[in-house]
């Protein structure tokens, strides 16, 4: 069973339709981003997930449980929810605006405490120093991290992110991008984020859907969206320039790599992708490399030859 | 350095109001030159500190009342089943302002007869507007973002209201309190000519007698009075403000 089953889901403003006929799901565990241009209508889609916007038309389950049959605040509590400029509470501390949910549940003052701590902790946020600062003493990189904390208080199974990186710069970003899926990893939370920008779907995506005037154009994996584009507007969204490097990021190392042999000089770790191993081969002029594990012994090698065959298209 | 002259003024306008509240003879010798014909320079009809705090409780009870309507109707007409009764309460409250205060009070005391009601409801009515108009602004302000979060995490609209949209708009609000009752300290003294107890008496006595001493000792104490409280919750304002960071103020 999917964790959401989204079904043939409508919404109409009036005679614009925001939203048009949007079937998908999500399986338990996976993260799923949304691509689209600005009105494509995947904000909206997402938040018919905690009834921000009620649908015209469709049905959607979350957890086997039609979201229309649970009171919408009772089923907002139970799904993580984060936004651009991530809209902490300014009149509250750091610890009072990770405690909202479980505060809204009713916990025990002592276990919403320890919740925050912990959860201050998993963000590198010091609770002593962090705790009872404000939002605006905050770096927008730390505020965005007290975003997520907030939206995790509870330990909800999904969470729901509407472009939650759009407003940090570049650096901060990618660190943020490896935080969330680090997390991910910890809590398997589910999770549907929207974002405008393609390498952040890549990044982060167990699956990839691509939304495009309300319509779903394409919803696969990662490595569909560019070996078999469903549509020309999902190919000019991944770009063809660079979609041999673009796959090639995608895919580990190790499922590229030959038996291990003896007497190669350059030794590889084998947590890179195929790309990271070609740039790095590249630069270091290299024809043959061993694969070696954190314990720098050999498990494979790969040669450049191979490398270009790996990269070229089926 | 800033702040040390800041401070020295309000000590110094604390100080000059309890003397003229309680000490005023110290301040014959500047009060003396402006009476005539040997007029008595000090007023002693009734105890000054007595007629403040009938002026203050004058406005307090009105402010409180203005307050009370004001909010209640801001927060009414913020929601989206009260906005279509924006336009009148706005009506309404504009007409509470621009309507002279001396006019509800020649209305006012055929119905309610001398004392202080007619005061009260005159200072009532005066007050409505700069609250209500800054708790709409206060609510106004409050980010969408945030809006949408609180929504988010499960609140209810009673939650959203009291958690979220009041202590964000409270500076605003205060603000709005702030400018009523200032306000209201200065017009309240018109309510001494329909016989409520406040310093407007010692006005008024001064008016009739030709008698400027009295008149500036009642006036500098509602003055003083008024700036003081003022700056007082001014104080409380921007510790907020710069609590939340709203402003750097």
């Amino acid at each position: 069973m999917s964790m959401i089953d989204i079904r043939n889901v409508t919404k109409r403003y009036g005679d614009t339709t925001v939203v048009d006929n949007v079937s998908m799901a999500v399986e338990k565990g996976e993260i799923t981003v949304i691509v689209g241009t600005s009105g494509s209508g995947k904000s909206t889609l997402i938040r018919m997930i905690n009834r921000l916007v009620p649908m015209t038309s469709g049905e959607i389950r979350v957890g086997g449980r039609n979201v229309a049959d649970v009171p919408e605040t009772e089923l907002r509590r139970n799904i993580g929810y984060v936004i651009q400029g991530n809209g902490l509470f300014p009149h509250r501390t750091v610890a009072q605006n990770i405690a909202t949910v479980p505060q809204l549940l009713g916990w025990e003052r002592g276990r919403i405490d320890a919740r925050v701590d912990e959860l201050l902790g998993l963000f590198n946020l010091d609770p002593r120093s962090f705790a009872k600062k404000y939002p605006h003493q905050l770096s927008g990189g730390e505020q965005q991290r007290v975003g997520v904390a907030r939206a995790l208080a509870a330990g909800p199974e999904v969470l729901i992110m509407d472009e939650p990186f759009g407003a940090l710069d570049p650096v901060i970003r990618g660190k943020a991008q490896d935080d969330l899926l680090a997390i991910q990893k910890q809590f398997g939370t589910t999770i549907i984020l929207v974002t405008h920008d393609m390498d952040e779907a890549f990044h982060l995506g167990n699956r990839i859907a691509v939304m495009r005037g309300g319509r779903l154009l394409q919803y696969s994996t990662p490595e569909k969206i560019i070996t078999e584009p469903a549509d020309p507007f999902v190919q000019q969204l991944t770009g063809t320039t660079d979609r041999a490097l673009k796959r090639m990021s995608l895919l580990p190392l190790t499922s590229g790599m030959a038996p291990a042999k003896a007497g190669l000089d350059h030794g590889l770790p084998q947590s890179l992708s195929l790309r990271d191993a070609l740039a790095e081969m590249i630069w270091q002029g290299i024809d043959e490399a061993a694969v070696e594990n954190e314990k720098k012994a050999a498990i494979g090698s790969i040669s450049m030859s191979h490398l270009l065959e790996l990269g070229r298209k089926e | 350095m800033k702040l040390l002259t800041a401070n020295l003024f309000r000590v110094a306008a604390l100080a000059l109001l309890l003397i003229l509240l309680f000490r005023t003879d110290w301040l014959s010798f500047l009060l003396t030159p402006l009476t005539k014909n040997n007029a008595p320079a000090v007023y002693t009809q009734s105890s000054l500190p007595l007629l403040a705090l009938g002026h203050l409780q004058l406005v307090l009870i009105s402010i409180v009342g203005s307050a009370v309507v004001a909010i209640l109707g801001g927060v009414f007409v913020t929601r989206r089943s009260g906005a279509d009764f924006l336009p009148l309460s706005r009506a309404i409250a504009n007409a509470g302002q621009t309507f002279p205060p001396v006019a509800v009070l020649a209305l006012a005391v055929p119905a309610m007869g001398f004392g202080a009601g007619p005061t009260l409801v005159a200072l009532f009515l005066y007050g409505l507007l700069p609250i209500f108009e800054n708790t709409i602004s206060g609510l106004r302000q409050v980010s969408p973002a945030v809006l949408d979060a609180a929504d988010g995490m499960g609140m209810n609209p009673t939650q959203r209201l009291f958690q979220v949209e009041l202590p964000l708009a409270l500076p605003l609000i205060i603000e709005g309190v702030k400018v009523a009752t200032v306000i209201n300290i200065g017009t309240a003294t018109i309510g001494s000519t329909v016989a409520a107890k406040g310093l407007g008496e010692v006005i008024i006595a001064g008016l009739i007698s030709d008698n400027t001493a009295f008149i500036l000792q009642g006036g500098l104490i509602v003055g003083l009075m008024a700036l003081l409280i003022y700056d007082a919750v001014g104080l409380v304002e921007s510790a907020m403000t710069r609590r939340m960071g709203l402003r750097t103020a």
